[in-house]
């Protein structure tokens, strides 16, 4: 194809090897493995570092992808925009569900809750937007650390902490669990953060394709799951459908 | 089988069809946008014919969404933009002239006629309203003045007049009848008999013979012909009163306050009129079939939403709207400083035309994020001083206050809300607040749901915000708001526009 900066290419196919099992990759390494010289991976490293694309891994020398790049991607869309693009099918989700509803982002490991609505049943219930909940522990946070590797990398290089006896605290029960809810769409807590609790979310996409978030309902275990701890399919199906209904708002090719 | 209840929405930029469920869930929804006309600047019409095909397309097209047909309907209901007025030939249908909409000014100079010597308050004994163009009769004594052949017309009953649900009614059935709360917004009604007032006709030169008949919010005034056969007409609600029975505001001292482009608050008052000493308007709030009619206290704010859109646009410290938000909790508050919007004056509780917009308390410590917050706490303040005006008016005090529109979905502006009111504020969890009126209204009308109480255990909160300052800074705030409030006014001189 005429036009192609081969350079970019290049570029494209360094973050991709950054973004792949290996993580963290010198430039020996690096050229290696895509067989391009290491003065021209060198140079367009330092390209790359210099717009935060990449970072050089203090110790070791070796590089990985910048913060900067996150904030293009998975995490950035202002949490005050998505509230008030999502507040029509938040309120609709509790309506169907009769469950409260929480829209997180992801936030240094955690989940940032940017709106709640509460279950519709007129009971005392306080408004938790700000509050922090945690990503591997809550179906929000799985549902978003499903779509990013890198945070769950991340997550994965610290400790678990357990809230529950069902907590994921190990790192392998953990990325199966991602797997898990990345093929089927949906993510679910069963009494992992608070005993009793049960909560579902699913991934809310932008017009790029990229999860700018997630949305979900919590209740109890009775409410929520079938006699065998199952999620019921219709609270499952709501959940997924107000993801859709957002990310169709945002501008995400309908699917 | 009818398991569901329609609701038109005909408002100033569009027309909607919701469908709702037995529990007031939305089912369905269809949306159709309809032409802005400006013939003149000031001057704003919509197409009367235009808006009916795009009425009968989203209520077709919301039954179509859900797979059913008009059969499983048990009613539909009407809410509309108020006060935005069409003649038509009671013959043919056709309109004589565009509708005139309520923003329109064209009848700036026939307003200040009217009101000679005593000015805007001359007939607010009687309807309720001070003289403002925004008001059909006025509309309606233009087009009479002005397209020729009508006033004769109309005499003989050959031309007919409306708002927008007068409209679509006799476009439906056939039956030319509005409802108490537009016919309220007409300054031909007389508040008290609820029936046009024949001092008031004669003053605007207005024919009896081309006025619809006046009936409650909620009864069966037809049923459809045409496409929608069989389907029973069954409420009609100006678009703010719609919303304040779609937040069950049924008792005195109930109020909700919409938060859009503008911001609409209105209170229940009860059975009786309550005439205003502090410029807000007295207008009819519903009346349910044979039941007393439900008046209501209006404060109107003009400059909200668009104050966000003004400091998006003009200013451009933000991309969007909600990013208000976020530039403003950069700062823990307004800094000292204050802003009043009077873009075109001050309106309720003020009334002063000769005010222009104000930033008070500028000093080289403000920044973008000060500035924010007083944009967000303009809403807040204007807010305040209309719930004093209706505290006053209606000696009740308001315990808390239901809050709906797009503006809502601001956290930091509905918990200043809540601190400058020192009230709860409330949202409840279905939006579509102004639907969700004409729907109930249609639905008690046709039995649907049985009545009030049970429209009630609909209603639930999606949110709620307490109040949590310190009265000592509530009251600096809204002492400083006064000022800079003060420093609005006398600024138009004669030789200005
Ligand atoms: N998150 C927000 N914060 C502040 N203002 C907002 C926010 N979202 C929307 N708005 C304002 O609300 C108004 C739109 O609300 P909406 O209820 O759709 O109004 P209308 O029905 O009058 O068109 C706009 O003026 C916009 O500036």
């Amino acid at each position: 194809m005429p036009g192609l900066i081969q350079s970019v290419e290049r570029a494209a196919a360094i973050l991709r090897l950054l973004a792949g099992p290996s993580r963290r990759m010198g430039v020996a390494e690096l050229a290696a493995t895509l067989g391009m010289p290491k003065p021209t991976v060198h140079g367009i490293l330092r390209t790359l570092q210099h717009v935060g694309f990449v970072e050089q891994h203090e110790p070791t020398g070796k590089y990985q992808l910048g913060a900067a790049l996150f904030h293009i991607g998975s995490s950035y869309l202002d949490g005050n925009e998505l509230r008030t693009r999502a507040l029509n099918w938040s309120d609709s989700l509790a309506g169907r569900s009769r469950e409260s509803v929480r829209i997180g982002t992801l936030h240094e490991g955690n989940v940032l809750v940017v709106h709640h609505v509460f279950r519709p049943d007129n009971s005392r219930q306080a408004l938790e937007v700000g509050a922090l909940l945690p990503a591997h522990a809550s179906a929000l946070g799985k549902a978003l650390l499903a779509a990013n590797s890198y945070a769950t990398d991340e997550l994965l290089a610290g400790e678990l902490t357990g809230y529950t006896a069902a907590t994921l605290t190990e790192p392998a029960a953990l990325r199966a669990d991602l797997e898990a809810t990345a093929s089927r769409g949906w993510a679910a807590d069963l009494e992992e953060l608070v005993e009793g609790e049960v909560s579902l979310a699913a991934a809310i996409r932008d017009r790029s394709g990229l999860v700018v978030g997630a949305i979900g309902i919590s209740g109890p275990v009775e409410r929520l799951c079938d006699a065998e701890r199952v999620p019921l399919a219709e609270q499952v199906s709501y959940v997924r459908e107000a993801a859709r209904a957002i990310s169709r708002e945002l501008g995400a090719i309908p699917w | 089988m009818s398991s569901y209840i329609a609701a038109i929405d005909q408002g100033t930029t569009s027309s909607r069809c919701i469908v709702f469920d037995q529990g007031g869930s939305i089912v369905s929804v269809a949306q159709k946008e309809h032409r802005q006309i400006f013939p003149r600047p000031g001057w704003v019409e919509h197409d009367a014919e235009e808006i009916w095909a795009n009425v009968l397309d989203v209520v077709h097209g919301a039954l179509s969404k859900l797979s059913i047909t008009v059969h499983e309907l048990a009613a539909i209901g009407i809410t509309n933009q108020r006060e935005t007025t069409v003649l038509w030939d009671a013959e043919t249908g056709k309109p004589v002239h565009n509708a005139i909409v309520w923003q329109d000014t064209r009848t700036d100079a026939l307003v200040r006629e009217l009101g000679g010597e005593q000015g805007q308050d001359r007939f607010r004994e009687q309807c309720g309203l001070p003289l403002a163009t925004y008001f059909a009769g006025p509309k309606a004594r233009w087009l009479l003045d002005t397209v020729p052949g009508v006033r004769e017309r109309a005499e003989r009953g050959e031309v007919l007049f409306g708002t927008m649900d007068t409209w679509l009614i006799w476009k439906l059935t056939g039956n030319h009848v509005t409802d108490v709360t537009n016919a309220s917004r007409t300054m031909l009604m007389n508040l008290r008999t609820l029936d046009w007032d024949a001092d008031l006709l004669r003053e605007f030169g207005i024919p009896r013979a081309m006025l619809p008949e006046i009936r409650s919010s909620a009864e069966v005034y037809g049923t459809a012909r045409g496409t929608l056969s069989g389907l029973p007409v069954a409420s009609a609600l100006g678009d703010q009163q719609a919303a304040l029975f779609g937040q069950t505001c049924f008792e005195p001292g109930e109020g909700k306050c919409t938060y859009g482009t503008g911001s609409f608050l209105l209170l229940n008052t009860g059975e009786q009129p309550v005439a205003s000493r502090n410029g807000l308007l007295t207008t009819v709030g519903y009346k349910i079939g044979d039941q007393p009619a439900r008046y209501a206290l209006e404060g109107a704010i003009a400059v909200t939403g668009s104050l966000v859109q003004w400091f998006r646009d003009n200013v451009e410290l933000i991309a969007s709207a909600p990013e208000i938000e976020t530039l403003a909790r950069t700062v823990s508050d307004n800094g000292g400083c204050y802003f009043v919007p009077a873009f075109a004056g001050l309106f309720a509780p003020h009334w002063r035309s000769d005010a222009r917009g104000v930033i008070a308390g500028l000093t080289g410590y403000i920044t973008k994020g000060h500035l924010a917050r007083a944009v967000l706490e303009a809403t807040a303040w204007q807010t305040r001083e209309v719930v004093d005006a209706m505290n006053a008016d209606s000696g009740v005090e308001l315990t808390t206050l239901k809050v709906d529109g797009g503006m809502t979905a601001n956290n930091l502006l509905m918990q200043t809300l809540s601190d400058v009111l020192d009230a709860p504020v409330v949202r409840p969890i279905i939006a579509e607040t102004t639907c969700l009126g004409a729907a109930y209204a249609a639905g008690i009308a046709v039995g649907f749901w049985e009545g009030t109480d049970k429209l009630r255990d609909n209603w639930h909160k999606a949110a709620e915000w307490l109040p949590a300052m310190e009265s000592s800074i509530r009251d600096k705030g809204y002492r400083k708001w006064r000022k800079a409030v003060a420093r609005t006014m006398d600024w138009i001189d004669e030789d200005d526009e």
